[in-house]
Parts: structure tokens; C-alpha cells; sequence
């Protein structure tokens, strides 16, 4: 079966400032259905460039790139923004919902702009079903100033979900919040991966690329390391540990004496 | 269609976020297309008023008044001359009302007010004291209710009789009939022969309120000049108005030896006179109205800019999750538009608002004009295309990447 992502030699070459700056450097790449894969390395190694143009927000200086079959660097910007549309779903560090819009307004977004022609009622519905997916349908009319940030991941995930997209790309998405909520969303993309949905994610924590499947390193734009992960961490059982934890803390503790 | 409901939508929803903000855009084109559509509800208003004055004055209509008269270099206002003489009437009348039957009838004008009446123990000062000639009711198309006018005789002889409007019967005679009493008018006194039709208000005067006197009395018992103010002669139909002012510049040439110190207008070329004022004045309005679109389609385009600046984030959003620049282009572009037509709306209701109540208590006619409504909503919406396709532009131009990392 022909991998979803298929890139070969990638090189990117920002020549805008004064010197030209090689952000990546010959990058060859397969990935297939199913993958769950984290894409590590320090700031400056590359990980961002590569996101990008994976994301067909970038195009590459050189090299190819197959998303799905179609060789992105042919494709002018109308042609790329369809593609982000149908392909794709992105989720961001910041979330990047738009405010004052509600949950469910934010997942039909991608909707607006999909080529599909949809009535008012199958945008809603699909958008209901993607908000169930990551179990916040009860939140559907909430704007995103009254949600947490977990619930904010969430609801992001369930938009990149609406347009059923071959990859979902996420930066970073637990950068922003708290060890056990971080587990929480990595939970959602570990139930998404096991529906079958692939995913690349970028990730700055080693405890986090532990839920993926294979750990991409990137060093001065290079992959300098490409291996699966031995012995997964699944979220489910590092949160009933957490509660247990949690549990027996507040069985054992002392109460903070009153003063 | 879908889609375009819900840019609509959005769009809405954009604007009512910072409703304060909105408001103080559109304010601009709100104030601009206000006062313009006032002016022109009361300028079509005074326009009708002018036609209606000027249709009142009886068909087919031609006037002869005396040219401005110089006055050691300085020349005043038409009519101020006193080169015609009640002669000029009788010239007139034997010469081509009796010559031709062209001509229906001709009368003397002498207007002059300022005489206090005193009747029945009661005072009125009238709005108008007009000496004329028999022939007025035909040539006013103004019937007499009650009585009878005066006749040739009563103003060879200078005859102490006069007319009354309406309007003075009823305050200086509230009971009974005003016919065959007697008034005096500066004194001297008159015998009511006769009480003219209601004929309303026209220009804002009560044409009722007025007094007629044979124009010899008033010429020698009240305001003692030997010229008139004007000679009204009516022609016998539409066809023959042109030919009977030839005719009067003719004998009126003769008669003042070559002198045109007169002129001869007939009803159309008053109203147009008239009119030519008014048309000056929309074009002003017009210029008016354009300077201050233009200024508040500058205010919108400068917050649409700094709008544009603000979402940056939500543009790069938007970019990344698919949308074109067609897209986002269409979205700003919308904003600027129901920015500027609801602008243009609220300005209408303002304008139809302001000029009612400036109508009301000014006691001005105010006639809203339905194409000027619809020319202004229509005229802000360009406004708002024109003004808004810049920032729209930007908007729609930005790199998804960049726009996501916007601070």
C-alpha cells in the first residue's frame, strides 16, 4: 500500500535575510496509514519547516513531496488550500479557535470551505459527530473563553476531524497545557489512531512522544533518528494511575492545619 | 447561497463585536446621506410648492412687468422699475384683445399692503392689497362665492367697493353675510360688493387673506402712484401664448419708444426661473453628498484596515484550514459593504426623520423623494465596495504561516 505521506529528498532554503538559511536538509520520508508519529528536535532543527510544508502551507525549495497521492509542489495556492480542506487537520499549540464563535460554529469551519456543498443540517450534524468524538457535545454552544484549555485542544481536534482528513498534523498541541490534560488529549489521538486516522505530531516532550507509535528525531535538518517506540505508554492506564495517585494523596496527607 | 448567508452572518457577527466601533465608522456615511436626503425632501418640497403657486396663477398666463430700474448705477431687482401705466393695460386691450381674439383679458396689478382695516369694530391688517381689474377672477381661474366682482365701471369711476378673501370675511364678519357692509381701509371707506372662493394656502400665504380693490382706487385713494406693478394678460389657449407675447413686445415696444424697459414672461418661464434656483442648489446637495460619502468611506476603509491588522490570527486561521484568498476577500469585503449600506439606511430614517420635524416646526413642505432613497443606499454600498476592496485585498493576500504567527 502506497504511503500517505511520501517525501524524498526535501530541502527548504529561506533566502529572504541577508544569509540564506538551509532549514532542511535532504529529509526523506515515508509515512503510512495508521502511523502515529512524533516529530522531536530542538528549536531551530527544522521540525517547524517540515510541519509546514507537510501542512502544504509551505512549499519545498526542493525535493517532492506526496500527499495522498498528489505532488503538492505543482499545485498553486488555491489548489493547496483545498488540499489543507480535504486531506488535512491541523491542530495548533494555541488552539487557534476563533473567538466569540461557538464550539460547534468553530468546527464547521473547515466545512465552509469544503468544495462538498453541504446543506445548514449535515454541517451541524457532522460537526455534532466529530464534537461527540472528542466527547464535548454537551459543550456544543459553549464559546471557546468558557472552555478550558484541554476542552479548547479538544474542541481544535474535533474541527481538523470534520472534513474526515487522510492526516492530522498537530503542533505542539499539548505545549500548552498541564501534564494530566496533556494526557488526556494524547488519549483522544490514541483512540483517533486506533480508528485508523494517521497522525504526525511535533512535540518538544519525550513522556509525550512515548504515546506515539514511532519517534522521529531532527537535528540541523536532518532526521538523525527514526525508530517506533518500545514499550508504548497508553493514556488510559497513566490516568487511572494519576487518580489512584491522586486517591491515596489525599488519603495519607496531612491536612494543611489551619492557622 | 448557503455560503453566502453565512459570510453575511459572520460578517454581522464581526460588526456587532465592537458595536460602539461600527456605529462611530458608519456615523459618516450615516450624517452625509442624513442631511442630504433631508435637503432634498425639502427642497422637492419647496420645488412642489413653487409649481403649485405658480399653477395657481390661472392658464395660460403671461406677465408684463417693468424692468429693473438703474438708480444712479445701481440696479435693482426686477419689477422695481415704474415704467408701466394703467394706459399700457387699456393699449392692450383695444389694440389686440379687440383687434384679435386672441387674447381672453387683460388686468392692471398694484400690490401694496400695509393698510389696516377696521370693520364691525374689529382690526385686520390683510397679507395682500391688490388693485386689479375686472377680468381678475378669469384671469386667476378664482370664482367669486358670494356678491359680485367689480366691474369696469366701478374702476373707471374709482369706485369706494372692494372684494374680500375668505379669510377676511371670516375674521371681520364672523356673523352674518360681509356683503354690503361697509370697511374702511386706511380710513377711507369701502363697501363689500362680493367674497371670493377658498382658494388655500400656496407658498406658505393664505391666499384668502386678501383684499381686491379696483386698481384705480388703490391707485388714487390708497397708494396714490400713477404705475402698476405688473400687467397680466391671459391668452386664449396654450398654442397662442407664444404669438401673444410677440404681440405684447410689440405694442409695448411702441409704446415706450423703442425702449424695452419691460419684459414679457409667461408662467413657464417663471417656473423655470424659479426652478433654476433649486437645481442649483441639488447640485450643491449632490457635491455635498459625494464629499461626505467619500469621507466616510475613508473612515470605513481605515477600520476595516485596522480590523484587517486585529484578525490576522483568524485570517491565518482561516487560510490554514482551507479557505482561498477569494474567500477571505469576500468575507472583509461584505463587512465593509453592510457597514456602509446600513450606514446608508440609518441615514435615510435620520433624513426622513430630521426633515420632518425641521418641516414641522419650520412649517416647511417636505416631500421625501423615493429615488434619492434608493440612489443614496445604493450609491453608500459602492462606497462601501470601493473603500473596502483595499483592506479586503490585504486581508485576502496574507501567507497562511505568517498570518498564524501573528502576535
Amino acid at each position: 500500500m502506497a504511503p500517505v505521506v511520501k517525501i524524498e529528498d526535501l530541502h527548504k532554503i529561506y533566502d529572504s535575510g541577508e544569509i540564506p538559511v538551509h532549514a532542511v536538509r535532504g529529509v526523506s520520508l515515508d509515512i503510512h496509514r495508521g502511523e502515529f508519529v512524533a516529530l522531536m528536535g530542538s528549536s531551530g532543527s527544522g521540525k517547524s519547516t517540515l510541519m509546514n510544508t507537510l501542512g502544504c502551507l509551505d512549499r519545498p525549495t526542493r525535493g517532492s513531496y506526496w500527499l495522498d497521492g498528489t505532488d503538492v509542489a505543482k499545485l498553486d495556492s488555491n489548489q493547496l488550500a483545498d488540499l489543507r480542506n480535504q486531506k488535512l487537520g491541523f491542530v495548533f499549540q494555541g488552539f487557534n479557535l476563533l473567538s466569540r464563535t461557538t464550539a460547534l460554529e468553530n468546527v464547521e469551519l473547515p466545512l465552509l470551505y469544503s468544495k462538498k456543498r453541504m446543506s445548514a443540517k449535515e454541517m451541524k450534524d457532522r460537526a455534532m459527530y466529530c464534537l461527540e468524538i472528542v466527547g464535548l457535545s454537551k459543550r456544543y454552544d459553549h464559546m471557546p473563553n468558557q472552555l478550558s484549555g484541554g476542552q479548547q485542544q479538544r474542541v481544535a481536534i474535533a474541527r481538523a476531524l470534520v472534513n474526515e482528513p487522510q492526516v492530522l498534523l498537530a503542533d505542539e498541541p499539548t505545549g500548552n497545557l498541564d501534564s494530566k490534560t496533556s494526557i488526556e488529549v494524547m488519549g483522544v489521538f490514541q483512540k483517533l489512531n486506533d480508528q485508523g486516522i494517521t497522525i504526525v505530531m511535533v512535540t518538544h516532550e519525550l513522556d509525550i512522544a512515548h504515546y506515539c507509535k514511532r519517534d522521529l528525531i531532527l537535528r540541523d535538518g536532518v532526521v538523525v533518528r527514526d525508530e517506533l517506540v518500545q514499550d508504548r505508554s497508553v493514556a488510559e492506564q497513566e490516568l487511572q494511575r494519576l487518580a489512584e495517585a491522586e486517591a491515596k494523596a489525599k488519603l495519607i496527607g496531612n491536612p494543611v492545619p489551619a492557622t | 447561497m448557503m455560503r453566502f448567508i453565512i459570510t453575511i452572518k459572520m460578517a454581522l457577527r464581526a460588526l456587532r463585536r465592537n458595536t460602539m466601533r461600527s456605529i462611530l465608522t458608519a456615523l459618516g456615511i450615516i450624517i452625509g446621506v442624513g442631511a442630504v436626503i433631508a435637503m432634498v425632501s425639502i427642497g422637492n418640497g419647496a420645488k412642489a410648492q413653487v409649481q403649485n403657486a405658480i399653477a395657481g396663477l390661472g392658464d395660460n398666463l403671461i406677465i408684463i412687468s417693468p424692468q429693473s430700474q438703474n438708480t444712479g448705477g445701481v440696479r435693482g431687482g426686477a419689477g422695481t422699475g415704474v415704467t408701466l401705466i394703467p394706459a399700457d393695460a387699456d393699449a392692450i386691450v383695444t389694440d389686440l384683445q379687440e383687434g384679435s381674439n386672441r387674447v381672453m383679458s387683460v388686468s392692471p396689478y398694484v400690490s401694496g399692503g400695509g393698510y389696516q382695516i377696521l370693520a364691525n369694530g374689529l382690526n385686520w391688517r390683510p397679507q395682500s392689497m391688490l388693485g386689479v381689474g375686472p377680468d381678475w377672477p378669469d384671469i386667476r381661474s378664482w370664482k367669486v362665492a358670494e356678491g359680485n366682482f367689480f366691474s369696469d365701471d366701478d374702476v373707471k369711476a374709482a369706485s369706494k367697493v372692494c372684494v374680500i378673501g375668505k379669510t377676511v370675511a371670516d375674521t371681520l364678519f364672523p356673523e352674518g353675510s360681509a356683503i354690503g357692509q361697509m370697511m374702511r381701509i386706511g380710513n377711507i371707506p369701502f363697501k363689500v360688493i362680493g367674497i371670493m372662493d377658498v382658494k388655500g394656502y400656496s407658498n406658505n400665504q393664505d391666499q384668502d387673506d386678501v383684499v381686491l380693490l379696483p386698481y384705480k382706487s388703490h391707485m388714487t385713494r390708497l397708494s396714490r402712484r400713477t404705475s402698476v406693478n405688473s400687467i397680466y394678460v391671459k391668452a386664449r389657449n396654450e398654442d397662442v401664448v407664444e404669438r401673444v407675447k410677440t404681440d405684447l413686445t410689440d405694442l409695448m415696444t411702441q409704446r415706450h419708444s423703442g425702449v424695452i424697459d419691460f419684459q414679457v414672461q409667461d408662467q413657464a418661464e417663471i417656473a423655470a426661473l424659479r426652478n433654476q434656483a433649486t437645481t442649483t442648489m441639488t447640485y450643491l446637495l449632490g457635491a455635498i453628498a459625494g464629499v461626505s460619502l467619500v469621507v466616510g468611506g475613508i473612515g470605513i476603509m481605515n477600520i476595516m484596515l485596522v480590523s484587517v491588522t486585529e484578525r490576522t490570527r483568524e485570517i491565518g486561521i482561516r487560510l490554514a484550514l482551507g479557505a482561498h484568498g477569494k474567500d477571505v476577500l469576500t468575507q472583509f469585503l461584505i463587512e465593509a459593504i453592510l457597514l456602509s449600506s446600513l450606514g446608508g439606511m440609518m441615514g435615510v430614517a435620520l433624513g426622513i426623520g430630521g426633515s420632518e420635524i425641521a418641516g414641522k416646526y419650520a412649517g416647511w413642505a417636505v416631500e421625501p423623494s423615493t429615488p434619492a432613497m434608493v440612489i443614496a443606499v445604493v450609491f453608500s454600498s459602492l462606497v462601501g465596495v470601493f473603500f473596502g476592496f483595499y483592506p479586503a485585498r490585504k486581508a485576502a493576500a496574507m501567507d497562511p504561516i505568517e498570518a498564524l504567527r501573528y502576535e
